[in-house]
């Protein structure tokens, strides 16, 4: 027990460390040694997460650190939760966070402020294993802040680009909307059941009737709190512009582990959610339009990072349809298959735009199969995976998500079925126009340094054999992270498969057909083009309406920042410069006049002051005369 | 014995008065100590022997004398004292008989004076007031002796001559020293 | 003592009173109206003692030893406070050549 105790604590303090040591330290740290560093502690923390899930006894622990409020019958101890759920996304975020940094050191080798980079990753990485690990909801309160923090530093950290702030700026504050419906959430739990432990809430949640009205609220602003950082639907605006960071930073907090946290949220809360089908459905539905969009809008962007993001908003959007139909294992199962492949996909890309001295049009990539092999074939892997092609892991926890999604809504289950499709067709559009064809631009590429290309490696073995963490029945398969999950998450043992084996193998069989006629599709269109024409002028209506985000920036606009503005505008006019200004300044010039005034009583003269408190005590037993 | 009271009331008053009219301080110092003197009366009229004897000894022997002392060594009978105005001195004197006048009226009004009927010869007396003093106030009194330490080094150290002259002048005749230090350094 | 005694049972503590208060509002007034600061001293001396002339008389009259002990220490700390006082007072006196009240009064800053 001391044991799972220290190492519980060592995980998220060995980053710390780090976090402290380099930022501290960062104008002493040479050369690579800020990366090094960053890199060993991190994967000290993965060798101890390794440890504790080797060794774990399918129970929940709680590791006590210390009392932290403790006022009246308010107790939040700080204290991390060690079971199933936890350990599997500590070994997530410190695993490929590792990777990421050994890929960081090479990727920003020549940067002048690297170790602030990697005293910045390194904070995230504890604040994400605060998140993950924290035993109550304040503790991953502090861990969902501080990964917002970081995100914002890192999006904004060639901060000489005024663009790249903005980025940031708007990944906050589309953050905070959220945040804004966690802490109601959390002051809600805490009005309900008195405490913000997971425990204690999961069991008392157990004497609820379902369709509570303050379990349904309590869920809506959760997932509130979700969509804003998990970019959901309508808070999703933010993560396409996060690409403005440096492409290691998409990849580990825009593409594998932040974005997760709002799914790791609603499965850590299943029992709530559980409680109130109403969350479910608009968690289903949020989750499909999210997925469509992500989709739709992946189709013809030219950024390769853009069109990553936007595949990321999709994938999360099929996570959320997954737990809004109750299948929290097959969504844990798609966050894992999905950061190994995702991370990779951003790395390859990150070698790509490496090779290429910073190049992100795909329009002016193309034939780099043979310059740069490796990040070539990796890249192909984790396309062949995204797409959802069988045997690789994206195909078992895509295929997951569909199957539970027809049981409960066929309808649902045809848009990510389409969606699917579009995800196949961006994808391969991606990888034919940038490695196929001809170069067309004007670098000289060349393959990126072993320290870049060893982690894209590790990432496409374990995109290719993920999917057997989680094989289903019908391919003889145990469903082994189902079972494992179970012993934490208890909506996980409210699932059940009530599909037949035939009706499983038709879906599995059409959505794979689909795919693989979108990519043969996907070849006819760009898989010989040696050039590239620019967009044709007169694209239709719908074409156009996609490519430019379905106006959702735009629509942002008119609806809260032109009457934002305004407001903000007529409240400087009125507000300040009439009311509050004249107000403030006019009390400010009261109080020196009388103070001009009352200042002259200040004379030194002594005998003046003995005169007045005479006069004082005259009155004072003047007044107790006369009340007496 | 009440002519002996209002004797002794009359000189505490008119003596008083003439401390604060006096022109020159001695005579004030010379009036004060008959007032005291007259309020050890007082105090005897009262039976606290105890603390006529007290007062005799530390008023008039040592408080006064020290003033008188003082008076002397610093040569203040030629020193010749700005009166206030007119104005201010006639307001005084009203705020003083208002502040009488106050007073009486509150003690009268407000406050009760009820006095028992049984006295105790015994309680002015040195074995009474010492019974009081180390059993019932030791620990002031034990205090006391800091006080009184401290005042002593406060006495001296005020007193002493160090080299800062004249630092309550007005800061026209103080030396700049402003323009000094440049100079210094320079050298 | 007999003697004596009838003095507190003729006389009613009320005309104590009356000579504390007089006493008091002298020297009151003395602190008001001058300016050199050892009458000033001198003042305050005899406010300090019309108050323990009162104490004196209430515990004579209320045959309570408390008010003449609170008398003792007042007198010790008056003769702690004429004893800084006058320090001043010779302070004052060789730096400005005068004990005029109304030099010290720069205490307004």
């Amino acid at each position: 027990m001391v044991k799972l105790d220290l190492l519980a604590i060592l995980v998220p303090a060995l980053p710390l460390l780090g976090a402290l040591f380099i930022g501290f330290g960062r104008r002493k740290l040479k050369g690579n040694s800020a990366g090094m560093l960053g890199t060993a502690l991190v994967l000290g923390a993965f060798i101890c997460s390794l440890i504790l899930f080797l060794g774990r006894d399918g129970q929940t622990h709680i590791v006590h650190v210390f009392d932290w409020i403790k006022v009246g019958t308010m107790d939040i101890p700080f204290a991390f939760q060690i079971d199933a759920l936890s350990l599997w996304m500590m070994l997530i975020v410190t695993g490929i966070g590792s990777l990421i940094h050994l890929y960081s050191i090479g990727y920003m080798h020549d940067d002048p402020r690297v170790a602030t980079f990697f005293a910045q990753l390194n904070l995230f990485t504890f604040s994400m294993l605060l998140l993950v690990m924290g035993a109550n909801f304040l503790i991953t309160f502090i861990g969902w802040e501080g990964v917002g923090l970081c995100s914002y530093l890192l999006i904004g950290f060639w901060y000489t680009t005024p663009e790249f702030n903005y980025a940031g700026r708007k990944a906050f504050v589309m953050n905070r909307i959220g945040d804004v419906g966690m802490v109601l959430a959390m002051t809600l739990m805490f009005y309900t059941f008195g405490t913000l432990n997971y425990v204690d809430i999961m069991d008392q949640a157990g004497s609820f009737a379902p369709s509570n009205p303050l379990i349904i609220t309590a869920t809506l602003l959760l997932f509130l709190g979700a969509t804003g950082k998990s970019a959901q639907l309508p808070l999703l605006t933010w993560l396409p512009d996060a690409m403005a960071g440096p492409t290691p930073v998409s990849a580990l907090i825009h593409a594998a582990t932040m974005v997760t946290a709002g799914i790791f949220l609603v499965v850590r809360s299943s029992v709530l959610f559980e409680l109130a089908p109403y969350t479910q459905d608009v968690i289903l539905w949020i989750g499909v339009a999210t997925a469509l969009f992500g989709a739709t809008v992946g189709l013809f962007q030219n950024d390769i990072k853009k069109v990553l993001a936007y595949s990321t908003v999709s994938q999360l959007g099929y996570m959320f349809a997954a737990l809004g139909v109750g299948a929290y294992s097959a969504g844990m199962f798609h966050v894992t298959t999905h950061a190994f492949f995702k991370a990779l996909l951003f790395l390859a890309a990150g070698s790509v735009i490496h090779a290429l001295g910073g190049e992100q049009d795909i329009r002016k990539m193309g034939g780099l199969k043979k310059t740069t092999k490796t990040t070539y074939i990796t890249f192909l892997i984790a396309t062949l995976a995204i797409a959802g092609i069988p045997p690789l892991s994206g195909f078992f926890s895509k295929d997951g998500i569909l199957a539970s999604t027809f049981q409960d809504s066929p309808f649902a289950y045809g848009i990510l079925v389409f969606a699917a499709m579009l995800t196949a067709f961006y994808m391969f559009r991606v990888l034919f126009l940038t490695f196929f064809g001809s170069y067309r631009g004007t670098a000289h590429p060349h393959e990126s340094p072993k320290v870049m290309t060893v982690p894209l490696m590790v990432l496409a073995v374990l995109s290719a054999i993920g999917g057997a963490l989680n094989i289903p029945h019908i391919f003889g398969g145990h469903e082994w992270l189902k079972v494992d999950l179970g012993t934490a998450v208890e909506g996980v043992l409210g699932e059940h498969m009530a599909l037949s084996a035939s009706t499983e193998w038709m879906l599995m069989a059409l959505s794979t057909a689909l795919v693989l006629l979108t990519i043969w599709y996907t070849w006819t269109l760009f898989g010989k083009k040696t050039t590239l024409d620019g967009e044709p002028a007169d694209m239709p209506f719908l074409k156009r309406l996609i490519a430019k985000r379905w106006m959702l920036d735009e629509l942002y606009a008119v609806l809260f920042e032109k009457p934002f503005g305004w407001l903000s505008r007529n409240l400087f006019g009125i507000g300040e410069t009439k009311v509050a200004v004249p107000l403030t300044v006019g009390s400010g010039k009261a109080a020196h006049g009388v103070a001009e005034w009352l200042r002259k009583m200040q004379t030194g003269n002594t005998s003046f002051y003995l005169f007045g408190m005479m006069l004082g005590v005259v009155v004072f037993l003047l007044i107790t005369l006369f009340t007496a | 014995m009440q002519y002996l009271f209002f004797l002794l009331a009359a000189i505490s008053v008119i003596t008083a008065l003439v401390v604060v009219a006096a022109k020159s301080p001695i005579n004030s110092v010379i009036a004060l100590v008959l007032c005291f003197l007259s309020i050890a009366g007082h105090y005897i009229l009262l039976n606290a022997q105890f603390l006529a004897m007290v007062h005799v000894i530390v008023y008039t022997g040592a408080i006064l004398v020290l003033m008188l002392f003082v008076i002397m060594l610093l040569n203040m009978n030629t020193i010749v004292e700005v009166r206030k105005p007119v104005i201010t001195r006639i307001l005084a004197v009203v705020t003083g008989g208002l502040l009488f006048l106050v007073l009486l009226a509150a003690t009268k009004q407000g406050l009760s004076v009820d006095v028992p009927t049984g006295f105790d010869p015994g309680v002015g007396l040195v074995k009474r007031i010492g019974m009081s003093l180390f059993q019932d106030f030791l620990l002031p009194f034990e205090v006391s002796s800091v006080l009184f330490l401290s005042a002593m080094v406060g006495a001296m150290m005020l007193a002493k001559k160090d080299g800062t002259e004249n630092v309550n002048l007005p800061p026209s005749s103080e030396p700049d020293l402003r323009q000094a230090g440049p100079n210094d350094s320079a050298a | 003592m007999e003697n004596v005694m009838t003095a507190i049972r003729v006389v009613p503590l009320e005309h104590y009173l009356i000579l504390s208060f007089l006493l008091f509002s002298i020297g009151m007034v003395g602190a008001l109206v001058r300016r050199n600061i050892i009458i000033v001293i001198m003042c305050l001396e005899l406010m300090l003692n019309s108050v323990n002339l009162l104490l004196v008389a209430f515990s004579a009259y209320h045959s309570d030893p408390g008010g003449q002990v609170m008398v003792f220490f007042i007198m010790l700390v008056a003769a702690a406070e004429v004893t800084v006082g006058l320090s001043i007072l010779v302070l004052m006196k060789r730096n400005t050549d005068g004990v005029d009240m109304n030099i010290l009064n720069r205490l307004k800053w």
